[in-house]
């Protein structure tokens, strides 16, 4: 199996995340500078947290226009493998529509730094598939634009479809709406989170609850 | 106007001015008139303080770079090496806060990055007015949101520092950033410019018209209409310097690299004459080739613009063109500005022309050096006092702990102050967890921990200072300044190792300032050199007084430890039901200088740095005297803290500073809430509430309670009580920690 981490102008945890997916979990993964258009030998994508292009104008609004996130369109489309946004990367999928809603600044206006607790609320996904359904893991989250937001037909599709994946567990850090932390797209290949798995992956930082998500992608590829 | 009233309108003395036109054996013309003002400002040129940072101590077994690089580097296990330095951006913050800290972090991150490591943590030390002030408000939520939006952009985390607020702040804040980075051996770099015929290169942002003169601004006092300053202030941008440091750790993997510096204060004016000036060469520079922002500038506002997000390379000749593909590729400017020469001067061409040529030694070190002696304040003070409202009413006289309770409420409303409560409102603006090194985080502990992805070792950092001692007692400030970051290393588990200092005064002019200077420095020299531990980079603010107040003096230690096995590491909070507490260390001493004084017993803060040795004045009934530090019992504890450390017999551990005993204790239950039964037989405030030096609170299992005392040799101890319950008991009193933390968590929340 291959993964690829992208790295936009201002990608942050890029090294962070392929240090989880390389060291950690021992799968081959390449770091995948954002003018790259040819996707098709990759099974697993990251688009790592930070600030591509400054987040200027809006996070997320300019990096949906990098050649990179214009062929994720297509690798979506052929179903060639999975997708995970993490915070920026979250921002970035919902600009790129590749899923739905919109993340917007958070109530309280400041950037948050902190560990959260999160309620898993569908553990028969790539994502989540090592959880069980209710359990409560803790992330860091890191953002100051995380409040999901999404119009009612939206939030009603995506509880009916059970896209909705976490949850903020007890207090809502940002706003959401629902307390919505994480979701998938419909086909069930595009996930978007905010907060950072790749963050809690060692005991030597905090409980290690992040590693099991990101191991679950790759089981799933495995499988 | 004559040339010498444009000299003095560059800040440049009628002396200086006099050395200036002797060293070019005639007139200098404005831009050369620029030059100087730049390189011989007090930022640039240390010139009234060099002569007492004499005094420090820079050599040691793991030091590779000391002072006089653009940061200092200590050796530490299987050829990894940490690079670190601290820098004052006080002037720009006061003015223009958000910006003036943004750019301040931005700054100090490319000294680190010019070194050729991977910058990996950031620490902050701000000093405000007191919270109650509108004024200090504001600049305290302009300061944090310009330290957040730079650091959290730029992908480094901001691991500690420390917050303080006193009047003395009020008109000049302080904002001292400190950044950490690591790097293997071989890949060390310099700033220097060598071998004629190597090319200069210009890499990062354009040019523009931003922060002419930030330097000079930065080496006056603050007076006037700040908004006047507004220009002076440059703008940051942490998306380029984010592409920045990605770039340029590229660029340092180049063997063609000669070396490369940061262009911070002064800009084009000043960094390559230092370069220079290192390498023993010349260089000169062709105005045309800059890359500019702004149209129609004019060699001037070229060489004196302190544009941020810019670099200075030298490369071998003949490589240029990689260097240049490297940073095009990031998106970022880079041209060739000019080539080494064997002739040792900096020389500026435009158009083939020489508009302006300074021999190296005159720009660089050339500065004279104030002849100013220090002088001791004397009684009573021949200026007025700075501080409104200085009466005669003193502290109130001392009580024993009978018949007033354990001093637990004294102990809440203490908690509620915001130099003591937590600083959550603060540190969760920045992010703190990026790069995944963060084992201990900010509010978690008395240091930092950070450790290196696959290895065994782990690095501690911490900043602090108070000034308030050294206001007090300058030379016990500055012992106390070097001895509370040993304190703060040492309780995570880690090995001090080194220092990184800035020292923010006032105006040096003031023969009586000068004196606290030369105090503070003394008494950090001899910590340091009783405690082993060099100084291997550091920074000087001068100017820090308005027309109504000048700053205290404070010296802010940034230090970083080693801990050679993370397993090691031990965590500040009590751990267990029924371990047992011990206070270890310097066992009684004077409430003086102490915070609980300040809060509870409000008096004006003294107006004068008394010294104790001097003998002179002794107010009240000494509660403006500190307990000195006895050195020789500070190297007894540390080492035996650390032997306890390698044996693992400490189940937490913390320093006892700000708050005294009482609030270390409190700080201690807030971890798993666990509460404490105290059995003190002494309930004085000296007791519960004094800020005496060299004392840690630990805990260990009740098993091993007979080898810790036997491990502590030599060095005092008493038994505090036993870990337990969900309150803390004391004389007859009880409260609940989660009473104890909503004070202590609600003392910042704006």
């Amino acid at each position: 199996m291959r993964a690829a981490v992208v790295v936009f102008p201002g990608s942050n945890c890029d090294l962070d995340t392929h240090y989880v997916l390389k060291d950690l979990l021992r799968i081959e993964t390449e770091l995948l500078w954002y003018r790259e258009t040819d996707l098709k030998d990759y099974d697993l994508i990251v688009l790592p947290g930070g600030f591509a292009y400054g987040d200027y104008l809006r996070a997320g609004a300019i990096a949906r226009f990098a050649p990179v996130v214009q062929a994720l369109v297509e690798y979506v489309e052929r179903g060639r493998g999975l997708v995970l946004g993490i915070c920026n990367g979250f921002q970035i999928l919902t600009e790129a529509g590749l899923l739905p809603g919109a993340l917007a600044p958070n109530l309280g206006r400041k950037f948050l730094c902190k560990t959260v607790k999160l309620r898993v609320e569908n553990a028969y996904t790539p994502l989540t598939r090592l959880c069980r359904e209710g359990e409560l893991i803790e992330l860091p989250i890191a953002h100051g634009e995380g409040r999901y937001v999404a119009p009612p037909e939206t939030l009603a599709k995506l509880k009916s479809n059970r896209q909705i994946l976490f949850t903020y567990h007890g207090e809502n850090p940002n706003g959401s709406l629902e307390s919505i932390a994480g979701i998938m797209d419909e086909t069930g290949t595009v996930f978007g989170m905010m907060p950072h798995p790749e963050r809690n992956c060692e005991r030597l930082l905090g409980t290690g609850d992040g590693l099991k998500l990101l191991q679950g992608m790759v089981e799933e590829v495995l499988a | 106007m004559t040339k010498l009233e444009l000299a003095q309108q560059h800040g440049l003395s009628p002396r200086e001015y006099e050395t200036i036109c002797a060293l070019l054996g005639r007139e200098p013309n404005e831009l050369e008139l620029g030059l100087f003002s730049l390189n011989w400002s007090e930022h640039c040129s240390y010139k009234s303080s060099k002569r007492f940072l004499k005094r420090l101590p820079t050599t040691g077994r793991r030091v590779l770079q000391g002072p006089g690089e653009n940061a200092g580097v200590l050796e530490l296990e299987n050829d990894w090496c940490v690079v670190f330095k601290v820098e004052s951006h006080n002037h720009p913050s006061a003015v223009e806060p958000f910006h003036g800290a943004a750019t301040g972090v931005g700054g100090i991150i490319r000294d680190i990055l010019s070194m050729g490591a991977r910058p990996i943590a950031l620490l902050d030390s701000l000093r405000f007015g007191e919270l109650s002030n509108p004024k200090a408000r504001n600049l305290l939520e302009g300061v944090v949101a310009g330290i957040a939006h730079y650091g959290n952009c730029i992908g480094v985390p901001t691991v500690g520092g420390d917050v303080y607020f006193e009047d003395a702040y009020t008109d000049n804040c302080l904002v001292n950033a400190m950044c950490v980075g690591l790097l293997k051996r071989s890949d060390l770099k310099r700033a220097v410019a060598q071998g004629v015929g190597n090319k200069i290169i210009l890499v990062g942002a354009r040019t523009g018209r931003d922060g002419i003169h930030g330097a000079t601004f930065a080496s006056e006092d603050l007076i006037g209409e700040a908004e006047e300053k507004r220009p002076n202030v440059q703008v940051g941008d942490p998306f380029t310097g984010k592409l920045l440091i990605e770039a340029t750790l590229e660029a340092c993997r180049q063997p063609e690299l000669i070396g490369l510096q940061d262009l911070g204060a002064g800009g084009l004016s000043t960094a390559p004459p230092e370069m220079a000036a290192r390498g023993g060469v010349g260089i000169v520079i062709d105005i045309e080739e800059i890359p500019l922002r702004a149209e129609k500038m004019t060699p001037y506002e070229i060489l004196l613009s302190e544009s941020q997000e810019r670099m200075v390379l030298c490369v071998r000749q003949g490589a240029e063109q990689k260097f240049l593909r490297i940073y095009r590729k990031w998106g970022l400017e880079a041209e060739v500005i000019g080539e080494v020469i064997a002739e040792k001067v900096y020389r500026i061409r435009h158009e083939g022309r020489t508009i302006a040529e300074v021999p190296i030694s005159a720009l660089v070190g050339g500065a004279p050096e104030p002849e100013l002696a220090p002088l001791p304040p004397g009684n009573p003070h021949p200026a007025p006092s700075p501080w409104k409202g200085e009466g005669s009413e003193r502290f109130g006289a001392r009580s024993g702990g009978e018949g007033r309770g354990g001093g637990l409420k004294q102990l809440i409303q203490l908690l509620r102050s915001p130099t003591i409560g937590s600083k959550r409102w603060i540190y969760q603006q920045y992010d703190h967890t990026v790069q995944t090194n963060t084992v201990i985080g900010p509010g978690a502990h008395d240091a930092a921990l950070l450790r290196v992805k696959g290895e065994r070792f782990a690095l501690a950092v911490t900043m602090g200072g108070n000034g308030r001692y050294c206001q007090l007692d300058p030379y016990e400030g500055g012992v106390r300044a070097v001895c509370e970051g040993v304190h703060n290393i040492v309780s995570v588990g880690a090995e001090p190792i080194g220092i990184t200092d800035c020292l923010n005064f006032a105006n040096p002019t003031d023969p009586q300032v000068l004196w606290s200077f030369e105090r503070v420095i003394a008494g950090m020299a001899e910590a340091a050199k009783a405690l082993e531990l060099p100084f291997v980079s550091g920074n000087v603010s001068f100017y820090n007084q308005s027309e109504t107040r000048r700053i205290y003096p404070t010296p802010v230690v940034g230090m970083v430890g080693l801990l050679k096995d993370i397993e090691q590491r031990v965590p500040m909070g009590f751990q267990r039901e029924g371990d047992r507490i011990y206070l270890v260390g310097k066992l009684s001493g004077r409430v003086g200088g102490s915070e609980y004084l300040r809060v509870l017993r409000p008096s004006p803060p003294t107006p004068l740095p008394f010294e104790r040795e001097k003998g002179a004045v002794r107010r009240g009934e000494g509660l403006d005297e500190l307990e000195p530090t006895d050195l020789e019992l500070e190297r007894r504890l540390l080492g035996a803290m650390l032997a306890l450390v390698q044996r693992r017999l400490l189940r937490s551990a913390h320093d006892v500073s700000e708050g005294g005993l009482l609030v270390a204790i409190a700080e201690k239950s807030f971890a798993q809430g666990l509460g404490a039964r105290l059995e003190l037989d002494d309930l004085s405030e000296e007791m519960l509430f004094g800020e005496w030096p060299s004392r840690f609170v630990v805990t260990v299992a009740p098993e091993h309670e007979g080898a810790l005392t036997e491990l502590l040799a030599g060095v005092p101890y008493k038994k505090l009580g036993t870990v337990g319950g969900d309150a803390l008991e004391l004389g007859g009193e009880r409260v609940s920690v989660e009473e104890l933390r909503r004070a202590y968590e609600t003392a910042l929340d704006l």
